[in-house]
């Protein structure tokens, strides 16, 4: 049923639409789909979250290891996010290593939870230079309408929150794990904000046949304190500066909208 | 632990002499790799980087081709030496990432419905980083296509501007971009005053991410006066070498 083509007919209908102020599936220009969140689903987990936003579906699974500190680093632990397009997503999606999709989808999730200093880093270090924890933030692509970032943003962050790191104790150098958890330390809550520009009119959270259409994609990430965190531009198609201080300004009030949702969860 | 090192002195001079709103110096050649279809180099500040251009030719493999346009592919590389550690020459997930953003950034600007079922190669070469690489990159390659004879809506040029010690920069270099707090690179086509390649990290304000991206198109118009002089040095040298015998 699912196919990514998209008629000539139906994207006409979609650019036509959007050029008059509405959307094929009735939402206005700064509407999302509905968003549902759970997190904690995934028991073996450190930390985890699923993500509904509309038909996307997105799991986020974190786990903690021990690990050595980047050279230039030593006093901070590690954070690596990846993102896997899993084969069950999508009709479009293929077993294999990662393509530069979904490799561009890890490094915007992760640009959005580092540049905002989410995760208190210094707080994982354990032996400066020698031992730190190592964040393994794992984006699962369940099932692909679009916007994947956004989905993928929310559900990495409410992984977070309710990430436990094991407690230890340490003997020589050598790390013994102890019963019981704490909270991974968090200072933010950094939300994406994804944009299409179709005949050069800006909607947020589009959809697959939205994205099928759009000339380019823009996301913006914002701190809590209402700073711009990361930024990226997708797509083949080109932005005018006056259309990237209206993403501004959106997306400023929405991730404001969206992180309530995320920490009344 | 290494001494902090100061970025911007009292007097507004960064660490290699510039003003906070200065371009570093820029060297521009077009046509120097005689096997590409184009090429070009730039020296902006300590960046070294080449870049070539094959195309339109056949695609492989096949399958990949276009019914109804070129095939526009991009690579973005460092060379090994190319930094202070040295760099796995296997394509990073930064310069994959980056590749698809710097094609997505020329993507706008070529004709590719002209060559239906071909494709166009850029190669991007950095043999010696000193930030702003993806930008320089896209600067000189632009400049590949063009040499190639590749039609083409507009140059692409690129320049990043961001922020550091509290200020806001022009063109960050190495130091900057690693100890400074934001960095907002962009790509732009300035006779459709459109923006063709975007991104940003660190934190800025919302009015600090305006000041950073009209420094950074500042920049870019500064340097497609550089581009267009390099383009046309390069015929004007063929027609001064043409011109010799006529001494006699």
């Amino acid at each position: 049923m699912t196919s990514v083509m998209v008629s000539r007919i139906r994207r006409q209908q979609i650019a036509q639409l959007i050029a008059d102020g509405k959307r094929l599936d009735g939402r206005g220009q700064k509407d999302y789909r509905p968003i549902q969140i759970e997190s904690g689903i995934i028991g073996k987990a450190e930390g985890s979250a699923r993500v509904r936003l509309g038909k996307t579906e997105v799991m986020v699974g974190i786990k903690i290891d021990l690990g050595e500190p980047f050279s230039d680093r030593p006093n901070e632990g590690v954070l690596t996010t990846n993102a896997e397009f899993v084969p069950l997503a999508s009709p479009e999606f293929e077993a294999g290593p990662p393509g530069e999709e979904s490799m561009e989808l890890a490094r915007v999730v992760d640009r959005g939870i580092r540049e905002s200093k989410a995760i208190d880093l210094e707080k994982l270090c354990i032996v400066p230079g020698k031992k730190v924890f190592v964040v393994f933030v794992d984006v699962y692509v369940l099932n692909h309408d679009g916007n994947l970032i956004d989905a993928s943003t929310l559900a990495s962050i409410v992984a977070l929150m309710n990430t436990k790191i094991f407690k230890y104790e340490l003997k020589d150098g050598e790390v013994e794990k102890k019963p019981g958890f704490s909270p991974l330390p968090l200072k933010d809550i950094p939300i994406s904000v994804t944009f299409a520009s179709i005949n050069g009119k800006l909607v947020v959270d589009p959809w697959l046949d939205e994205e099928e259409v759009m000339e380019a994609r823009l996301t913006m990430a914002f701190s809590k304190d209402g700073r711009i965190c990361a930024i990226q531009k997708g797509g083949a198609g080109i932005l005018s500066p006056q259309q990237i201080v209206e993403a501004v300004n959106i997306a400023k009030e929405k991730t404001e909208e969206l992180r309530k949702i995320v920490v009344k969860s | 632990m290494t001494e902090k090192i100061s970025l911007i002195n009292k007097e507004g001079i960064r660490t290699d002499g510039r003003k906070l709103s200065e371009l570093r110096p820029i060297k521009l050649e077009v046509g120097i790799l005689s096997n590409a279809d184009g090429s070009a180099y730039i020296e902006q500040g300590k960046n070294k980087i080449l870049a070539a251009v094959y195309g339109p030719r056949e695609v492989h493999p096949r399958h990949m081709a276009l019914p109804d346009k070129a095939l526009l592919r991009c690579r973005y590389h460092m060379a090994p030496f190319s930094v202070e550690e040295r760099k796995s020459p296997a394509p990073s997930r930064r310069e994959i990432e980056l590749s698809k953003v710097i094609r997505e950034a020329f993507e706008p600007a070529i004709f590719l419905e002209k060559f239906p079922r071909t494709s166009i190669d850029i190669f991007i070469e950095v043999l010696q980083a000193d930030g702003g690489t993806r930008c320089a990159g896209v600067t000189v390659a632009s400049l590949a296509l063009a040499d190639a004879g590749i039609p083409m809506k507009d140059l692409i040029v690129a320049c990043a501007a961001g922020k550091a010690e509290g200020q806001m920069v022009l063109d960050l270099n190495d130091i900057e971009d690693k100890e400074g707090e934001a960095d907002v690179p962009v790509a732009y086509m300035p006779s459709f005053d459109a923006v063709s390649l975007l991104q940003m990290d660190g934190l800025l304000t919302t009015e600090e991410f305006q000041q950073a991206i009209n420094l950074a198109l500042d920049g870019c118009k500064q340097i497609y006066v550089l581009q267009k002089e390099a383009l046309k040095a390069k015929y004007q040298a063929i027609k001064e070498a043409a011109e010799v015998p006529e001494e006699e």
